[in-house]
């Protein structure tokens, strides 16, 4: 293998039902930076049916080329048909690079997709560099051990060097609507038999309602501050908006306002959430024990004394209920 | 059916420190567990034994203390445990590890290959797709229900995604990986864990699995770790006393700078 | 002998610990609370094979050892006492008998139900005017004809009202004092058999202690346990080994004590410190540790005896003793730690307390192991 024969960073750009997915357009805003870094080309592969519109999306977020596969066997996500497409690709073209989003199918995809080509793959990245020395290496950071500790791997003499990349973590560019690039349609070579080995029978979406408080990304939790049933209703709207959970301490689950499912503490649960929003929780000991490892916790109390705060990335000293509506209203604003 | 699992002995990261000056784990007095997912994925197997009679094998690649882990399978129901050990096998990143097990597995007769979804020391969820790429296999991952139709000898599994699910069908021989989440495995029983012990477990070492000295271990994996450290504590928290419409920027900001929104 | 787990002993103690964990623990105040007996625990107790531990498998046990019941009885009562004690006197005082002194037809009959947690086990000697004076009984048993003949009644059974089988013991000549004591095997239904009042007690809540009943009890007369007028030997050889499941018992209430008070007081902040950085709490846990671990080696050393076919009568005494006084220490002393917390249902270190005093109590007080320890001395 001819490492110099490999060039440009390519960004699988995974859509479903013919939506682009919001990590599509995080990876591009990271491929930019890393080819800028190379004065490399950032390449879109845009797999699908009926999907070609998507392509000014991509080249508006970053995409210098998106090369359109668009064919029935692509509408619905499935790992044979996808992994020979992409492998198609990688052998006409020779990436250097090639980003995957995280989700449940590029983790899918990666791998099949990297042992066909024999090449590495790193998983779930979450720093993405080309090294500022001479040597201009690819540098893929992850977490590992349950998060306890970060890896950089690298790919030295294999390409393209792949990775999945986590959802949410890297930087989409604002949408230019005005930068320009090229469209090109590739046509496959589909080899069928392999692809009808699975047959998919259907795809179901489900809004899905987390009530195990412990599974849920975003917890808004409430305590004795929030007082009743109508003070959780404001709590569950600005739940909402943020696409989380409700929550309780004790004191309002043994007052009958909460159910015991969703209490949290020594106890409720042990609850590990990406966002723990703590309003009118005075952070009893018991509670704390339930909650202290969120990843970011904000709280908002009245008693500027509150133990709460002390762990809290960031604390509000002031009103729950004047907050919480006025910062939901504020997140819906933004929104639309 | 013949049903081999791919188990892993990993630690239990729940349980994982981190040395705070070399950033190396602390692995003393670290409990070493079969991987989650992977028991799920046996709890799959042992269904399928107990309704249709399967034959299950579990294998595992590691150290030769990794025996433990095919001790507790063994007391958990299956009938054939196997240890891939040899020097030549270490340093191996996911490739090398899933050539490695799929040079096993070319040698068995094989309808059902289950994994585990990810492994929670690495969380890559590469080595079961990839070994089904080196079998030549179809696969199924994210596992979260699988059934089985004997007149057809037909799978339909039951596949996770973020915002739902899919039905997919396949036929013998496949790949599956397995949602530790799905279901619930069963425990050792008394008489399992008191004769688990008499049972042999196979150790094979390199030799045994016919894959070229150049795609296992060290020496077939693409990718190396460059270096490894401790992720950042998290800085103190600061509070502030503002009106509400300030608490709300400060929120706001907040959210964006941690991409919550 | 040994002093590390065998392979077979840390893969049993992995289950146990998982099982105890997940499927005990969550309901352990519950059941307190409620005073109920865990039914579906023994249900999922009996499917893993727990029920049977030291059974031979020719009996449909597992074919496990006394050493590995004992874990059982710890690990399960360091999250739940009732469990523990309902498990204790399945195996101890009614499987144990049968399987030492039945016949092979017996054996066959009860052990294979017994030991698949189809059926519970349960163990009748004390009565009103006959507790740590078990020669005193006043039940009597009476041959006529092919049956038995029970009248009297028995209190504070372990298992009553749950059991399908119960050892029984009762007089069947009164004339020749403990020589005229005999033990049987009452079942669920016989004629004249009835459970009666419900005791409410301080603590194994959960665990059914009942009054038993026999007015004109019939019972076939192959439901004789061992020789006539061997009934009070019986039950005091039942007696021994039933200490060592109560000395696991009492052991498993202290470690889970300690496991709570060791976790409290490194959460727990006062003047600026953890409680846990206090040197009066790191003197007083390590006291409390080694305490804890000798518990565990006289325990252990006990059940290895009973393993081996060693006598272990005093060492079953010991361990008894040792755990149950040792158990009340650190769980009076957990619940001093836990300050007023201790004190609320909130944290279980309160139900500990109160499961712990039973210990010291049933299967023979303290008092009388201490009387079989100095018999042994000054035999």
């Amino acid at each position: 293998m001819n490492l110099s024969d490999y060039k440009d960073v390519y960004v699988f750009a995974e859509q479903r039902e013919g939506k682009l997915q919001n990590v599509a357009l995080e990876l591009l805003g990271k491929a930019r930076e890393l080819a800028d870094a190379n004065q490399e080309k950032v390449v879109a592969m845009l797999l699908g049916k009926d999907i070609k519109p998507l392509a000014q999306t991509l080249i508006a977020h970053g995409a210098d080329r998106v090369m359109v596969v668009d064919h029935d066997l692509l509408k619905d996500y499935m790992t044979e048909p996808y992994t020979q497409a992409i492998t198609q690709i990688i052998e006409e073209n020779k990436p250097s690079i090639m980003l995957i989003g995280a989700t449940t199918i590029g983790r899918d995809l990666g791998p099949r997709v990297s042992a066909r080509n024999r090449t590495g793959l790193t998983a779930d990245a979450t720093k993405l560099e080309i090294s500022d020395d001479e040597a201009h290496e690819f540098r893929m950071t992850r977490p590992a051990f349950g998060g306890n500790l970060m890896a950089t791997i690298l790919c030295k003499n294999n390409r393209p060097q792949m990775s999945t990349v986590r959802p949410g973590v890297m930087q989409k560019m604002a949408a230019d609507a005005s930068r320009t690039g090229e469209v090109v349609e590739v046509k496959i070579n589909f080899n069928e038999q392999k692809i009808n080995r699975v047959k998919l029978v259907k795809t179901v979406k489900e809004e899905k309602t987390v009530t195990d408080i412990s599974e849920a990304k975003i917890l808004v939790s409430g305590g004795r501050g929030v007082g009743s049933k109508e003070g959780f209703e404001k709590l569950g709207a600005l739940a909402k908006q943020l696409g989380g959970e409700v929550s309780s301490s004790r004191a309002m689950v043994d007052a009958g306002v909460m159910e015991q499912s969703r209490q949290v503490g020594q106890t409720g649960k042990t609850v590990r959430p990406a966002l723990y929003m703590a309003c009118g929780i005075s952070g009893a000991i018991q509670h704390l024990a339930g909650m202290e490892e969120s990843e970011l916790i904000i709280a908002i109390n009245k008693d500027k004394y509150a133990p709460i705060f002390s762990v809290a990335d960031l604390g509000i000293v002031g009103d729950l209920h004047k907050i919480v509506p006025m910062l939901t209203e504020r997140l819906a604003t933004m929104q639309r | 059916m013949n049903i081999v699992v791919c188990i892993k002995q990993v630690p239990d990261t729940t349980e994982v420190k981190i040395n705070p000056v070399t950033g190396t784990l602390i692995r003393e007095g670290v409990p070493s567990i079969m991987n989650p997912d992977d028991k799920g994925g046996l709890e799959y197997a042992l269904q399928l034994k107990d309704k249709y009679g399967a034959h299950v094998t579990v294998i595992t690649m590691g150290l030769p203390q990794a025996e433990a882990i095919l001790r507790e399978a063994l007391a958990m129901g299956v009938d054939r445990a196997i240890l891939l050990t040899d020097r030549k096998l270490g340093g191996a990143d996911t490739l090398a590890t899933s050539s490695a097990i799929a040079g096993a597995l070319r040698t068995m007769d094989v309808d059902l290959i289950i994994t585990g979804r990810q492994a929670i020391d690495g969380d890559t969820a590469q080595v079961g797709p990839q070994i089904a790429e080196h079998l030549d296999l179809p696969q199924v991952s994210y596992m979260e229900n699988l059934e089985y139709d004997e007149a057809t000898k037909t799978f339909t599994i039951r596949k996770q995604l973020e915002d739902g699910y899919q039905v997919l069908q396949m036929q013998a021989p496949c790949v599956v990986t397995a949602l530790a989440s799905s279901v619930q495995p069963r425990y050792m029983t008394v008489n399992g864990i008191v004769t688990a012990y008499d049972k042999e477990v196979e150790v094979w070492g390199a030799d045994r699995i016919n894959v070229p000295d150049d795609h296992i271990g060290k020496a077939g994996s693409p990718t190396s770790v460059f270096k490894s450290f401790p992720k950042q504590l998290k800085p103190a928290g600061q509070t502030f006393e503002v009106s509400p419409e300030e608490a709300v920027e400060l929120i706001v900001n907040k959210l964006k700078e941690k991409h919550i929104i | 002998m040994d002093f590390s787990y065998s392979k077979q002993e840390a893969l049993f103690l992995q289950m146990i610990r998982e099982f105890a964990e997940k499927e005990v623990k969550p309901l352990a105040a519950e059941i307190d609370e409620e005073e109920r007996f865990p039914v579906e625990t023994v249900k999922k107790m009996a499917k893993l094979g727990l029920m049977g531990i030291p059974i031979p498998t020719q009996y449909g046990g597992a074919g496990g050892t006394n050493i590995m019941y004992g874990m059982a009885v710890e690990e399960l009562s360091r999250v739940c006492a009732t469990t523990g004690v309902v498990l204790s006197a399945h195996t101890s005082l009614c499987c144990a008998p049968i399987l030492e002194n039945g016949t092979e037809e017996q054996k066959q009959k009860y052990l294979p139900k017994l030991a698949s947690g189809e059926w519970i086990g349960a163990f009748g000697l004390t009565e009103p005017n006959a507790g740590t004076d078990a020669a005193g009984q006043q039940t009597q048993a009476v041959l006529d004809g092919e049956e038995w003949v029970l009248n009297g009644s028995k209190i504070f059974i372990t298992n009553g009202g749950y059991a399908h089988v119960y050892v029984i013991f009762a007089m069947t000549d009164k004339s020749l004092g403990t020589k005229g004591i005999s033990a049987f095997i009452v079942e669920e239904g016989d004629p004249g058999f009835s459970i009666g009042k419900k005791e409410k007690k301080l603590g194994i809540r959960g665990s059914a202690t009942t009054e038993l009943i026999f007015e004109e009890c019939r019972i076939p007369k192959d439901r004789q346990l061992g020789q006539l007028g061997k009934g009070f030997s019986i039950a005091m050889k039942t007696l021994d080994g039933g200490r060592i499941g109560i000395a696991s018992q009492a052991l498993g209430i202290a470690q889970g004590a300690m496991d709570e008070t060791i976790k409290y007081t490194k959460e727990r902040k006062q003047f600026g410190r953890s409680l846990s950085q206090f040197q009066n709490t790191q003197f007083q846990m390590a006291d409390l540790e080694t305490k804890v671990q000798a518990a565990r080696l006289l325990v252990r050393s006990a059940h290895y005896k009973k393993d081996m076919g060693i006598p272990y009568s005093a060492d079953a005494a010991m361990a008894k003793l040792f755990a149950a006084e040792t158990a009340m220490e650190v769980t009076t002393k957990a619940v001093q730690f836990h300050g007023g917390y201790g004190y609320t249902r909130e944290y279980p270190v309160e139900r500990m307390m109160r499961d712990a005093k039973i210990t010291e109590i049933y299967e023979g007080t303290s008092e009388v192991q201490r009387m079989v320890i100095a018999g042994k001395l000054f035999k």
